[in-house]
């Protein structure tokens, strides 16, 4: 089947079997391998992207289910040329060690900041709970999102909004 | 958290300068070099290795744990339109390749020829022109199994009537792979039969899996024309790999090369060559396409190497007045169906006789008894420093058996019994030398950060009142490691000496590369390595890049794990700095026409004694020597050196670890409420890196404690086959963790460091689980505590954790 996926921003689309994984299409036929594909299973958030402006994994969502929407994934997170406060964030407080969870918590973690700026340790260990990471004890990455909300007003201000139309997306289907 | 550190006695350390990009020129908190790409998503895992005429292999698993193979028809899998090739034990017998050799003197099957021997191991190999359709593919493979009787339980292993796991070597007539010891049983004997007090306890530590976030997998490359063969593969040891895929595949080892690249995280389970990586390269070979190949969840957690599996029971003998006389351990070691350890050739049962712990007392002694299974092989991993997780567990878990018999607080007991400093060097009644360590330091340090007096206060308090919900515990453990294998004359894998080489090379320019064998999975080595020389040389570590994982551009060296990259390549970084700055001196001597004696050393810079301005910047002298300056004789142009470092000795990190948790006893939920960690790992290169390695091994220690566990149905099905079912810690289990800090270098160590990547996660698991029993009040049951587990043990009839619940 035909699908066309805005993906960051960018028209895609490519012939793909029905059963195409979403985590798949991004990673073999977009070319972007910042999505990572951990479990199977839905349980350890390494392909977690956001489908019209919501977190989803891709390793369980099919690309046809993203045919007409819009994907955003790591990589688009420094989209204006600089690191996003949350990616400063991570590298301030030692918020990864392998990097492979990386990318599905910089996503997850994203979305709680934008609709929530200032979390609590609470709400960010809720909002990661389906994300698994094994070497961080996660206690940097909490860290982490705090550093984000502390730095967000500064560094948020001057960031253009990236160009994915995330929130504004159609949210028709 | 909370951050505190004790300094060593000198005091505080030397200020650190600051370079012009504000990183420490030596030892400090430095943010991550490697950072920069990972946080872009353009980290370059296997996975993300795509190369021109690409294949993909998928591997065909065996459904049962133990069945005889009749037939194998591959007819429709080879005659699916995008299936390149079907490769089964069969085509690999034609090339000798159908058994390999394990790590421990064993052999393993690569694809199965006369059965399965557990389930998931791999039957045979598809390469298709893209995975799904390889997947595909395995659905058409038709096998003919005659199923077998399973031998599931190790305590079962032995017995007269058990299945031969091994038929196929001759004369085998049962399981048992070997016999082992150490210690002295005669002294214990007598320690034992004059003791006050005997404890004797029962304890299985079940097998775990390390389950790193990447899966295992790799990339295989046979170049034809030019006979060369590239792996890009998710190994921790891309040398020993190497050399290893020479002696399986008979290829040269000159035209092997092994490429690791980022790896997503290791823990033990990219040390061994798995059958995958086999396959993929035959794959290539005859398809002449690069073939990739990434297991999927379960096929990591169903075959790959699993950890611990250790059923252990421990006598400890002590008076009455709580004084530890001596220690005596049996092991039933559940090895799974091929006898794949990786650990140094010497210590068949790995380190595990260090089980004597932190403690002063003169007799211990074990016996490993190590059975084949219908299980997956392994048994060395998830950051266990070669078993020691397994023996600081034992002691841990029978000095709070014995505080319960004894009525006593089990920090007092500790306090009591631990090593004095003037003790060190302190050899074992097991042989190991423990080079540095104040333990009574480090444990009044946790009791300090935990407030442990009022922590009992409000146990006791809560105690009181007969309502009282959640039940509260307090664990406490104490543990010492022992890591950086090691010295060349005592350790070897496969005959491989385990001494680490390192090359460091200066610019003209005044800017270094450092090349390494050792290989990160997460550990930082990009940042902490350059901070090494950093710290020796005077360089900024901004201007040292390190390069490490691929062999044809590193020298040679056995990998990381068992927390032996600072120990050991550490050293051998330190010491080329070290050989750096001493020729540094000559040619600077040179360049100012005086002797190397008259010269003194400023960091980053050699000067005159006496004439402080006159001097020449590290940067001046790499220039120098690059330049047309006369040196003496003797003395070779450019600035670099080489080093093989052989370890004298582990180093011993050592911590002292307090767990507080709330126990709801009318659901069997533990909530960990408070984790107090003290480390000791000597001086510490980057403490924000440090801290990330404890916080990561605090995680796994819950996790085991709680929630992970690879258990088994009487038919030999893995229950632990998927995330669903193989729990792993998430954000809402694990709390905030609080550290602390003691700092007792090493005396051998060139920069007195001790590895600490492994100290957590072989330290806590028994806090964790002393503290869950001292909630329930009573002496032992079995991790993992899930809800089922705790209300069995509070019900007096714990659970045997690693079968299917009955």
């Amino acid at each position: 089947m035909q699908v066309r996926i805005t993906v960051n921003g960018a028209e895609t689309g490519a012939e793909v079997e029905p059963r195409l994984l979403l985590v798949h299409y991004l990673r073999n036929v977009v070319g972007l391998t910042g999505t990572h594909w951990g479990c199977d299973t839905s349980n350890c958030g390494a392909c977690t992207v956001w489908l019209d402006g919501v977190p989803v994994k891709s390793c369980t969502t099919l690309a046809a289910q993203a045919d007409g929407h819009a994907v955003r994934t790591v990589e688009d997170l420094d989209a204006g040329g600089e690191l996003d406060p949350l990616q400063r964030g991570f590298m301030e407080e030692h918020g990864l060690q392998c990097g492979f969870c990386t990318p599905g918590m910089l996503m997850t973690l994203r979305a709680l900041l934008d609709s929530d700026p200032d979390p609590d340790e609470t709400t960010i260990r809720e909002a990661i709970s389906g994300n698994l990471c094994r070497c961080t004890g996660y206690e940097n990455i909490v860290r982490a999102a705090r550093w984000a909300a502390a730095h967000a007003a500064a560094g948020g201000a001057e960031q253009p909004t990236p160009p994915t139309g995330g929130a504004e997306q159609e949210v028709t289907a | 958290m909370t951050t505190t550190e004790v300094p060593t006695a000198g005091g505080s350390p030397e200020p650190v300068p600051t370079s012009a990009a504000g990183n420490p020129i030596g030892f400090g908190r430095m943010l991550r070099k490697e950072d920069a790409r990972f946080l872009r998503g353009q980290g370059h895992y296997v996975d993300d290795v795509n190369l021109p005429g690409m294949l993909h292999g998928a591997v065909l698993r065996s459904s049962y744990a133990h069945a005889r193979i009749n037939a194998i028809d591959t007819s429709a899998a080879e005659a699916h339109p995008r299936v390149k090739a079907v490769i089964t034990g069969k085509t690999l017998e034609s090339l000798n390749l159908a058994w390999m050799p394990t790590l421990s003197g064993d052999v393993q099957s690569v694809l199965a020829t006369d059965k399965v021997r557990f389930q998931g191991q791999e039957v045979a190999f598809v390469v298709a022109d893209d995975e799904y359709a390889a997947r595909d593919a395995l659905e058409l493979i038709e096998v003919d199994y005659e199923p077998l009787p399973a031998v599931v339980d190790a305590r079962r292993a032995l017995d007269p009537d058990a299945a031969l796991v091994r038929d196929e070597v001759e004369g085998r007539t049962d399981n048992k792979i070997y016999d082992w010891e150490a210690g002295d049983a005669a002294a214990c004997d007598e320690v034992f039969a004059k003791a006050d007090v005997v404890v004797t306890e029962d304890m299985l530590y079940p097998r775990v899996h390390p389950a790193p976030m990447e899966t295992c997998g790799a990339v295989a490359h046979m170049d034809k024309v030019t006979g060369k063969l590239t792996i890009w593969t998710t190994t921790q040891a891309p040398h020993a790999h190497r050399t290893l895929y020479a002696i399986v595949a008979g290829l040269p080892e000159h035209k092997i090369q092994v490429i690791s690249p980022d790896i997503g995280g290791g823990f033990g389970n990219k040390v061994g060559i798995y059958p995958g990586y086999v396959c993929a390269i035959v794959g290539s070979i005859v398809t002449g396409a690069p073939v990739k190949w990434v297991e999927d969840r379960s096929e990591n957690l169903m075959s790959t190497s699993f950890a611990r599996d250790y059923h252990m029971k421990g006598s400890i003998a002590a008076t009455r007045d709580g004084r530890i006389l001596g220690l005596q351990v049996d092991v039933l070691a559940d090895h799974g169906a091929f006898n794949g350890v990786a650990q140094p050739t010497k210590f068949p049962a790995g380190f595990f006789h260090i089980f004597t712990g932190s403690y002063d007392y003169p007799a211990a002694h074990c016996k490993v008894t190590a059975v084949y299974t219908n299980k997956a092989p392994g048994g060395v991993a998830y950051a266990c420093s070669f078993r020691i997780t397994e023996a600081v567990y034992l002691v841990e878990r029978m000095v709070d058996c014995l505080a319960f018999e004894l009525k006593m607080d089990p920090a007092e007991l500790r306090m009591k019994n631990l090593l004095r400093p003037e003790q060190f060097p302190y050899t074992t009644p097991t042989g190991w030398e423990y080079d540095s360590g104040n333990y009574p330091r480090a444990l009044e340090e946790s009791m300090r950060i935990a407030g442990y007096e009022e922590l009992r206060a409000e146990q006791a308090a809560r105690r009181a009142d007969p309502a009282g919900k959640p039940l509260m515990g307090i664990g406490i453990s104490f543990f010492t490691e022992g890591v950086g294998a090691g010295p060349r004359k005592h350790m070897d894998i496969l005959g491989l000496g385990m001494a680490d080489g390192c090359e460091l090379r200066l610019h003209p320019t005044g800017k270094a590369q450092l090349r390494l064998s050792v290989q990160t999975q997460g550990q930082g080595h990009e940042t902490t390595f350059a901070q090494i020389v950093s710290h020796v040389l005077g360089i900024p570590p901004e201007d040292i890049e390190v390069l490490h994982g691929d062999t044809d551009n590193t020298p040679f060296g056995l990998g990381t794990y068992g927390s032996r990259s600072t120990p050991v390549s550490g050293a051998a970084a330190a010491v080329a700095a070290q050989r750096v700055r001493d020729k540094a001196r000559v040619i600077a001597a040179t360049a100012l026409e005086c002797s190397p004696d008259d010269l003194e050393w400023e960091h980053g810079r050699w000067r005159v004694k006496g004439d402080p301005e006159q001097g020449k910047t590290i940067q001046e002298i790499a220039f120098a020597a690059h330049g047309s300056l006369e040196l003496p004789e003797g003395v070779e142009g450019h600035l670099d050196a080489s080093v093989v470092y052989d370890p004298p000795n582990l180093t011993y990190p050592f911590g002292a670890y307090i767990c507080v948790v709330d126990v709801d006893p009318d659901t069997g939920e533990v909530k960990v409420r408070r984790f107090v960690a003290v480390d000791d790992c000597g001086p510490r290169i980057n403490p924000m890196v440090v801290e990330g390695q404890v916080h990561g091994g605090l995680a796994d220690g819950l996790g085991m404690a709680l929630m992970e566990v690879i258990a088994f149905d009487e038919d030999g099905n893995n229950l632990g086959g998927s995330f669903m079912d193989y729990l792993l810690p998430t954000s809402m289990e694990c709390p905030s963790w609080e550290l602390g800090q003691t700092v007792t270098p090493s005396p051998h160590h060139p920069i007195g460091t001790k590895g600490v990547g492994e100290s957590a996660t072989v330290g806590s698991p028994a806090a964790v689980v002393n503290a869950v029993l001292d909630a329930l009040q009573i002496r032992a049951a079995d991790m993992p505590f899930t809800p089922a587990a705790v209300w069995r043990a509070l019900q007096g009839r714990p659970l045997r954790t690693d079968l299917a619940i009955e």
